[in-house]
């Protein structure tokens, strides 16, 4: 008996720095925002004080923030699996025996090395109004002049299409790395057997993939919802809040309105949205996932 | 590094001893001991503007501390104007703030409503002092003024302005030293300078940026038909005014009936560069753009006044000086004698030349430095004889939230998908609601 209470105690002492950290830095602030967000904002003299649910009832009555959440499902509906599906035709591309391979594969891995801030000025160049990039080469068919960013049908696909630039090389990285460790033998298996190339694609390579995939979807929609640096640069929100998007959303309002606990609220909503979207993926799609 | 951090502290608290002493009839002997030793000051400021602007100002703290050995200065650049407010108040509210920061004069209220500010008129009683508050231009002043009291010191402060491209007038037939004083001319005037080419437009007549804070630009139409936006004690707003209407609907008409004006949201960071690039004749933007126009623009500019309808009218911009609650007496008393300094004559001319920002009292636009400068340079005056006609920035309680009501409500009409009148009463509406708990 005592020696089993020593070797839990020794267990216990041997976790206790990781969970420590752990406590301190995920779990106490994750608790603190929901306890926060049950409290109105404090402001000078006057401490906060308990209100229950009111700031989220408050957030059902706030127009923008509906705004921001449609925004963000349009923006993870687009960037996800566009993303996921470029870096896998970029990575099969890259996967065969092609001159230039070596640069070829840099070319595609660059934009993932550039941070999003320098990305999203260079993007700011190319959607300039008559002289930017896409501009320019819309003058030499005889195009006029699109205000991208400016226009509230054009800033949000203008946002999704940067989005979706910096991250497939970044994910084509980890197909990459699969097909490379996937066996040669099962390729010639297949030639043998007289199956076609895309039947051999769908049938085994895409399943063979599927736990690459399932690491790639996660991440994806986990930066759906976090990559927002390009937004702040590029149209800090606008034009009437097209491009605001939720994380962006509770920076300004934690940051500029300095409404703390309505950025505690937002904040528990966005928590809940990413728990929900990891269950599902975890849940429904790791079921069927075909590991090896 | 936490011995510097503690020492620091310590000297901090050394030299709120030895300012508190006098006021406590200086019951220890021992406090002109610890008076020898140096007040420290800490500033935060951002830069908004092109140019070395750190390099100034650090060559600034270091001219003042050689003339004050008493007093040490630290300057601390904390990026835009949003960035600093941001650091500010969450350093104060760690108990960790500076004593200054250079913060945008609208954001007063909220600094107040904090509690974290003080205000100047407490502090500075002499004679000497009142005169120097007094010396400002008040269109300056007034942000700052709010429930009797003086909360901020004006140093980077600003107007709009239009520049024009004087090349371009003449080529449209129009004279060169004669900008549009009225808005049926400056329509008339766009209408001539904009170049089409089949469906192409290749020279824009007019440009007024509207994205990040178009409510800026839309306040200087606002003004010139009439309209005041808030109210004196920053409490109600009149967003919906037939005068703000009238505003809007011109601005809507200039890009989709007049089409003079690029249609949507036009963009502030490229607004100077489209004017440098030929793209548009005619742009507004701060004054503080100058010193960039003038380096880069290949063609004549002209520097005009804002066009009237019923009136001129721009409001200003920019950053005050706050003082911070967190200071003690004697940096409060150090902070006083900083900003006579950075703010007399010499330093306010010397400042306004190098970044196109508006020398802040009449007294700086006396000195020979700016007499020399105005006269190899007459389109600097410009935004200092508007001062005559400007009004104070829009500013409320809960500021950006209040502004930011306005600004959505004024891309939704640009970009086409609102009506002036049914958007400027939605904005209302908005700020009447997140207005109603500071209505007194």
């Amino acid at each position: 008996m005592a020696t089993m209470r020593r070797e839990t105690v020794q267990a216990w002492l041997l976790v206790l720095p990781a969970l420590l950290l752990l406590v301190a830095f995920t779990h106490w602030p994750a608790v603190a925002t929901v306890l926060d967000s049950l409290f109105s904002t404090p402001r000078g003299s006057r401490p906060a004080h308990f209100v229950g649910l009111d700031n989220y009832a408050a957030l059902m009555d706030d127009p923008v923030f509906w705004t921001a959440l449609h925004n963000n499902a349009v923006y993870a509906a687009a960037t996800i699996p566009a993303s996921v599906i470029l870096a896998l035709a970029m990575a099969l591309a890259v996967n065969t025996a092609i001159p230039g391979r070596p640069l070829l594969r840099m070319a595609y891995f660059t934009p993932t090395m550039l941070p999003m801030i320098a990305v999203a000025n260079i993007w700011l160049f190319f959607f300039t109004p008559d002289y930017g990039l896409f501009d320019s080469i819309a003058a030499w068919f005889g195009l006029g002049r699109h205000n991208w960013l400016g226009d509230t049908a054009t800033a949000l696909p203008a946002m999704i299409a940067v989005a979706v630039w910096k991250e497939a090389g970044f994910f084509m990285i980890f197909y990459l790395a699969a097909l490379q460790a996937m066996p040669p033998d099962l390729a010639e298996a297949a030639n043998l057997e007289g199956s076609s190339r895309w039947n051999f694609f769908r049938r085994v390579t895409l399943p063979l993939l599927m736990p690459t995939t399932l690491f790639v979807l996660v991440n994806a929609s986990i930066n759906a919802f976090r990559l927002v640096d390009h937004v702040v640069v590029m149209t800090r929100g606008g034009p009437d809040n097209a491009t605001t998007l939720l994380l962006y959303y509770i920076y300004e309002t934690g940051f500029r309105f300095w409404d703390s606990s309505m950025a505690a609220t937002l904040t528990v909503v966005l928590l809940a949205l990413l728990g929900l979207l990891a269950w599902l993926q975890f849940g429904v799609l790791g079921k069927r996932v075909h590991y090896r | 590094m936490p011995a510097p951090t503690s020492r620091r502290a310590l000297l901090t608290g050394a030299a709120a001893l030895a300012g508190a002493a006098p006021i406590l009839a200086a019951p220890l002997l021992t406090a002109p001991a610890i008076a020898q030793s140096k007040v420290e000051i800490e500033f935060y400021f951002p830069v908004a503007v092109g140019g070395p602007i750190t390099k100034i100002i650090d060559g600034y703290a270091a001219d003042f501390m050689k003339a004050h050995p008493d007093i040490k200065v630290t300057p601390v650049y904390a990026g835009s104007y949003v960035d600093t407010l941001t650091k500010a108040v969450t350093a104060s509210k760690a108990g960790r703030g500076p004593q200054l920061a250079v913060l945008l004069s609208v954001d007063a209220y909220s600094l107040i409503d904090d509690e974290l500010i003080l205000p100047f008129d407490q502090l500075a009683t002499t004679a000497e002092d009142k005169a120097w508050l007094a010396g400002f231009y008040p269109a300056f002043m007034r942000n700052g003024q709010i429930d009797g009291h003086t909360w901020g010191i004006p140093f980077q402060r600003s107007t709009i302005v239009m520049y024009y491209n004087k090349a371009a007038f003449q080529d449209s037939g129009l004279d060169p030293e004669k900008a549009p004083a009225t808005w049926a001319e400056n329509t008339a005037f766009a209408e001539k300078l904009t170049r089409r080419e089949g469906d192409r437009t290749t020279r824009w007549g007019i440009q007024i940026p509207a994205s990040g804070f178009p409510y800026w630009l839309f306040q200087a139409l606002a003004i010139e038909a009439g309209a005041e936006l808030a109210n004196a004690n920053g409490t109600k707003v009149n967003y919906n005014d037939p005068g703000a209407v009238e505003a809007l609907q011109y601005w809507l008409d200039l890009a989709t009936k007049q089409k003079v004006h690029p249609p949507g949201v036009v963009d502030w960071g490229t607004t100077p560069r489209d004017f440098l690039e030929g793209k548009v004749a005619m742009i507004w933007t701060t004054t503080g753009n100058l010193s960039n126009i003038r380096a880069n623009a290949k063609f004549p500019f002209g520097v005009a006044m804002l066009p009237a309808q019923k009136r001129r009218g721009s409001p200003t911009g920019g950053g005050n000086f706050h003082l911070f609650k967190s200071a003690s007496p004697a940096q409060q008393a150090a902070s006083l004698t900083f900003l006579k300094w950075i703010t007399s004559p010499e330093r306010a001319a010397q400042w306004g030349i190098d970044t196109g920002y508006v020398a802040t009292s009449p007294a700086a636009w006396q000195t020979p430095a700016m007499k020399a400068y105005l006269a190899g340079f007459p389109a600097a005056a410009v935004a200092r004889d508007q001062l005559e006609f400007a009004v104070p920035e829009l500013s409320t309680h809960d500021n950006q939230r209040v502004t930011q009501a306005l600004n959505d409500e004024l891309q939704a009409v640009l970009t086409g998908r609102k009506a002036p009148k049914a958007a400027l009463d939605a904005a209302q509406a908005n700020a009447t609601r997140l207005l109603r708990p500071y209505a007194r």
